[in-house]
């Protein structure tokens, strides 16, 4: 179990400096200077250069590379290039928004999905089966955003249960959770649907497997079996998903973040992305990276928590 | 208690439409083995399953199953889920996948009893553990936290046999209990299973394919053709009378000699040389030296031209890897094999002209053809290894020779595998190797998954092709019955070494190597007819 | 054939169909604008009315089928061809070096977010349907690349491939005339679910303004500009987001019922 620790984690390790590097690229060969742009058409080639200079743009990409990452290792995200704040500064703020989103999307698509997927699983077939499946194809097909905006029509605009966007600060938390449950709800949707299909056919394979007819042939009634045999091997695939799925919600609000105007991280990266504010870029999407990548890992040892065949591999 | 401990009358089970089994009537009493025994697709597990009431959903059950003078049709499932488990009790054939990997075996045992009887988890493990070393698990080497994939098929088996007994059934139904295990390991297991019924008068239903596996373990066989017991009667009165013609067949199936043509005095084919093979295990930790496992120690010995030659031994033995390296799949870690001189395997390339000597026939008849390509696509894939391959009528000749050969007809070129039997196909393997005319054919388990009529076509067959094309083979199995009909010489192989080899008779009228012994002691064997039974 | 391949086959054809039809003929210009004509409900000449600078919605949707299913298609492309090939060779080359680097390479193409890098594609080098395309279809290479390697280790399993590996077969020879027959109908599935994400993702690119640029159509870009009307006049954010959802809809009915009617072990129990 130590050396399988062991060895993910300097896989771990390796993924994410060569993440840097890619995500460093890709964003230093993008067109467009962070200095001409700031400055508009009409700049003088010399207040560029003067720009470029005092934003360290002018040291040679190697040095820039090391100091980003060097900074970064220390907790040191850099300053935004547009609003000349700490971008670790920046980044929290928008943490607070994005997190609980993620985690409340998350919480409602696992909800949604377990029992729906156990129900549909057990009445194979049956109607609540059928029932079940048509609308996670109904729910995987719809695009979020549009779902957003068919919810803020509805509860926003015109019952008025729900703000239509913005976010008031977590001052008020109620006010807060108020604001974020109609982008929860449009991410969670689509997810859910996908939660339950996965969690559906898993359980439909395990029921397949010799050790289910042994546990029935013990006495178990058929949802015994399911429940004490069944769901903890069924878990796995569903695991992986939920993990996949964290990491997805955390960025993939990005669109829903427009819909409802919330100054989340998504947010962050787009208008960073639009005002070649680069550092900003490079460093969000390096924290997601870092948070896919642990997320993985965290699944990956609650695997080797869920299955015993895992735990001794060497 | 005056009736039987179970009675099944006349059981007739249909899906969708389809009869499985026509007017089934078997009795069990107390303490008594009976075995059911048939071909595959004889309706022997489904019966099994009907007793126990595991049927799929979708079928028609008609007849009276009577366990202890309650009739099982009439009740509930909530009925028969009490019933499983506390006074039937059943074993399956795959002990591999029979058990769930993510529970200690200790909760799977204490599950049995739990769920039928008031008492605590605690009790329970208690019990469970009785129950273990009632089997041969004993507490030091096996303690109740021990996951499935840490034990070897044969203990998987003894824990689903725990599974079945914890609550002393008055029935155990075993479904080829031993069909996946190896010989030894099968011998073990069936004496428990004797043991049991005897110990704990329990009635047990022996499902089995293998005639002598049951010859002296049960006090009755029902031999099953096509859904129906077609002969039933007292072991003894059975292999004595055999008064029904598909019982004979089976029997005289069962014990098949070919009809092999005389060993050739000739000078060696195969040469292999202290051949050794290792294999990579995974590093302890990550800068950890690579460790690795001898799977093949020193291993040396001939085939001649034209002879048969036997290789023996149970699953890790290395006859797998051993075998790949013959066939030039895998390079050798020491030593040399050769074929008339030439390596099969040179600067880290299998040498075709070598490769095109010798051909191979697996064991499975339905993955040893690609499903997307017809047979004459098929069995021309080893002309590859010839630098001028046969074309236009050239080769739809060799195409219709070497299906002809094997007992098929040249029209079936255009076929695809799946119009063909499980029988058919092994000789569309055999066709396969034939039709490059090598000197040597490896049959890597090639009838282990036939039914015994159908393996006595196949063993005649190679047997005729040797003659015919002077063929030299070297035939892969663990069947010791098997090996002795069609092979002049055996080699038996334990832990990666040949323990023991000479004449295939001698070896097994009076094998030397006590493994050898162990091996020939363990095989299940035919009663002779009208001798004693057991 | 089962009724998910009917319904899906029929939903996917009639907006291929449509698209096709787009290039030689559409009840309405896309281009001419007539503001005093704009947001009119769905009625005889406009039957799925008018969006707010009077263009016909029914028209809109044709041509924006076009871009939807282009993009996404050739997204699918790119992920087949580059990725397909990259799981064979690494299943070819079990636990060898080539393997261990591509499967780190899925892996860390899996780890970014995939929508982030989309945009910052598009943002960076220009928002467009080129670029869409080219953002959509890195992400789908892993996608390919690891079903194929994981598909072919199993076929690599059985012995038909030990039969052609004793024939004298090369590695690249087996894979493609053995192993790819075999993991066909998997990659063909998978096809048609990834042309449904893809389709989703180019909704989602030109609703934020990244994927195609006015004025050609797209269903994303008509979702956007909807919104701020969708109390006016709903049918001008209901109409797009319909056909979104149908045209999906319509894949995944078509990739299921495809895995239905290709998977061999339901053939074998239907004959």
């Amino acid at each position: 179990m130590l050396a399988y620790l062991l060895r993910r984690l300097i896989a771990l390790v390796l993924s994410l400096a060569v993440a840097s590097v890619v995500i460093f690229l890709v964003v230093e060969v993008a067109p467009g200077d962070p200095a001409s742009y700031m400055l508009g058409i009409n700049a003088q080639p010399d207040t560029v250069a003067a720009l470029r200079s005092e934003l360290g743009l002018d040291v040679p990409k190697v040095q820039r590379y090391l100091t980003w990452v060097g900074g970064m290792l220390s907790g040191d995200f850099g300053t935004s290039y547009t609003y000349r704040t700490p971008i670790s500064e920046m980044i929290a703020d928008r943490l607070w928004i994005s997190l609980p989103l993620a985690l409340l999307a998350l919480l409602l698509s696992t909800l949604i999905a377990f029992p729906a997927g156990l129900i549909a699983a057990a009445r194979r077939g049956q109607g609540s089966d059928v029932g079940v499946m048509a609308a996670t194809q109904l729910g995987v097909a719809i695009p979020n955003f549009w779902f957003a905006m068919l919810l803020v029509a509805l509860f926003a605009i015109k019952l008025r249960w729900f703000p239509s966007g913005g976010f008031p600060g977590w001052d008020d938390p109620l006010k807060a959770l108020k604001a974020l449950t109609l982008p929860a709800i449009a991410l969670a949707l689509p997810q859910a649907a996908i939660l339950t299909r996965v969690m559906r056919s898993s359980l439909i394979d395990i029921m397949g497997e010799d050790f289910m007819r042994t546990a029935r042939a013990k006495g178990l009634s058929r949802r015994q079996a399911l429940w004490h045999h069944g769901v903890r091997n069924a878990l796995i695939p569903v695991l992986t998903i939920i993990g996949l799925q964290f990491s997805f919600l955390l960025a993939g609000a990005i669109i829903i973040e427009q819909v409802f105007f919330l100054p989340g991280l998504g947010r962050l990266v787009f208008q960073s992305i639009t005002q070649r504010d680069l550092i900003v870029v490079e460093s969000v999407v390096m924290l997601l990276v870092f948070a896919v990548i642990t997320v993985n890992f965290a699944v990956d040892m609650a695997y080797a928590i869920a299955d015993p065949r895992l735990r001794r591999r060497a | 208690m005056t009736g039987p401990l179970l009675d099944i009358r006349d059981l007739s089970v249909a899906i969708k439409g389809t009869q499985i089994l026509r007017d089934v009537s078997l009795k069990i009493e107390e303490g008594e083995i009976v075995a059911l025994t048939g071909e595959s697709g004889s309706g022997k597990s489904m019966t099994a399953l009907a007793t126990i009431g595991l049927l799929p959903q979708s079928v028609e059950v008609s007849g009276h199953l009577v366990l202890d003078g309650q009739d099982l049709g009439t009740l509930s499932e909530r009925q028969l889920c009490d019933i499983r488990g506390r006074a039937i009790g059943m074993v399956f054939q795959e002990p591999m996948t029979a058990l769930n990997p993510v529970q200690t075996i200790g909760a799977q045992v204490a599950e049995t009893i739990l769920i039928h009887t008031k008492t605590t988890r605690k009790e329970a493990e208690i019990r469970a553990r009785t129950v273990l070393e009632r089997v041969g698990l004993p507490a030091d080497r096996f303690p109740l936290g021990r996951y499935p994939h840490e034990l070897s098929g044969g203990q998987r088996q003894r824990v689903v046999i725990a599974m079945a007994i914890a609550l002393r059934p008055r029935l155990l139904i075993a479904d080829e209990p031993t069909t996946a295990l190896d010989v030894t390991t099968q011998a073990q297991i069936l004496e428990l299973l004797r043991d049991l019924t005897r110990t704990e008068g329990m009635g047990l239903m022996m499902i089995t394919h293998d005639l002598a596996v049951v010859s002296d373990l049960a006090d009755r066989i029902a031999v099953m053709k096509n859904g129906e017991i077609v002969e039933q009667a007292p072991t003894r009165q059975l292999f004595e009378q055999m008064s029904h013609p598909y019982t004979k067949a089976l029997f005289e199936a069962s014990q098949h000699q070919a009809d092999l043509p005389q060993a050739q005095c000739a000078p060696p084919l195969l040469r292999v040389q202290d051949v050794a093979r290792d294999y990579p295990l995974p590093r302890r930790h990550p800068f950890a030296k690579r460790p690795y496992f001898r799977a093949v120690k020193g291993v040396r010995f001939d085939i001649n031209h034209g002879e048969r030659v036997g290789l023996v031994g149970e699953s890790g033995c290395g006859k797998s890897t051993l075998t790949r390296a013959i066939l030039g799949l895998d390079p050798v870690s020491a030593g040399q094999i050769t074929l008339d001189g030439d390596p099969v395997y040179s600067s880290g390339q299998p040498n075709p002209m070598v490769q095109r000597q010798i051909q191979v026939v697996f064991q499975d008849p339905y993955g040893s053809f690609n499903p997307r390509h017809t047979v004459a696509r098929l069995i021309t894939e080893p002309f590859h290894l010839l630098p001028d391959p046969p074309q236009g009528a050239a080769r739809s000749d060799a195409i219709a020779e070497a299906l002809t050969a094997v007992g098929l007809s040249p029209d079936d070129a255009a076929k695809y595998p799946h119009a063909f039997s499980g029988g058919q196909r092994q000789r569309l393997a055999i066709a396969r190797a034939l039709i490059i005319k090598p000197k040597l054919i490896v049959f890597d388990e090639a009838v282990s998954a036939l039914d015994v009529r159908v393996r006595a076509q196949i063993l005649d067959l190679m047997a005729d092709l040797s003659r015919h094309y002077g063929l030299a083979y070297l035939f892969i199995s663990h069947d010791l019955g098997v090996v002795r009909s069609i092979t002049d010489r055996v080699l038996v192989m334990q832990h990666g070494a040949i323990v023991e080899q000479g004449k295939t008779a001698e070896v097994f009228e009076h094998p030397n190597h006590p493994y050898t012994r162990a091996l020939m002691d363990a095989a299940p064997k035919l009663p002779r007819i009208g001798g004693n039974g057991a | 054939m089962n009724r998910n391949l009917i319904i899906g086959m029929f939903l996917s054809l009639l907006f291929v169909a449509a698209a096709l039809l787009s290039f030689l003929w559409t009840p309405a210009s896309t281009e001419t604008l007539n503001i005093s004509g704009r947001l009119q409900a769905p009625n005889w000449d406009n039957w799925l009315g008018t969006d707010h600078f009077g263009r016909d919605i029914l028209s809109m949707i044709m041509v924006g089928a076009r871009t939807s299913i282009a993009v996404a298609l050739v997204a699918v492309g790119i992920g087949m061809g580059v990725g397909v090939p990259l799981g064979l060779a690494a299943a070819a080359n079990q636990g060898g070096l080539l393997d261990e680097f591509i499967s780190r390479l899925n892996d860390l193409i899996f780890a970014f977010p995939s929508l982030v890098i989309a945009i910052l594609i598009t943002a960076v080098f220009g928002a467009g349907a080129v670029n869409a395309i080219i953002a959509i279809g890195i992400f789908n290479i892993p996608v390919f690349a690891r079903l194929s390697r994981g598909a072919a280790l199993s076929v690599w399993q059985r012995e038909f491939i030990l039969a052609a590996r004793t024939a004298g077969k090369s590695a690249a020879r087996i894979s493609t005339e053995h192993i790819l027959p075999n993991i066909a109908n998997l990659l063909i599935v998978q096809g048609t679910i990834q042309f449904s994400l893809g389709i989703l993702a180019e909704a989602g690119l030109s609703y934020v303004g990244l994927g195609a640029q006015p004025p050609i159509p797209s269903w994303g870009r008509m979702l956007a500009d909807a919104q701020t009307m969708v109390t006016l006049a709903p049918h001008v954010a209901i109409i797009p987001g319909m056909a979104i959802v149908l045209m999906v809809l319509g894949l995944n009915l078509l990739g299921d019922g495809l895995r239905d009617a290709l998977d061999p072990r339901l053939k074998g129990r239907r004959a």
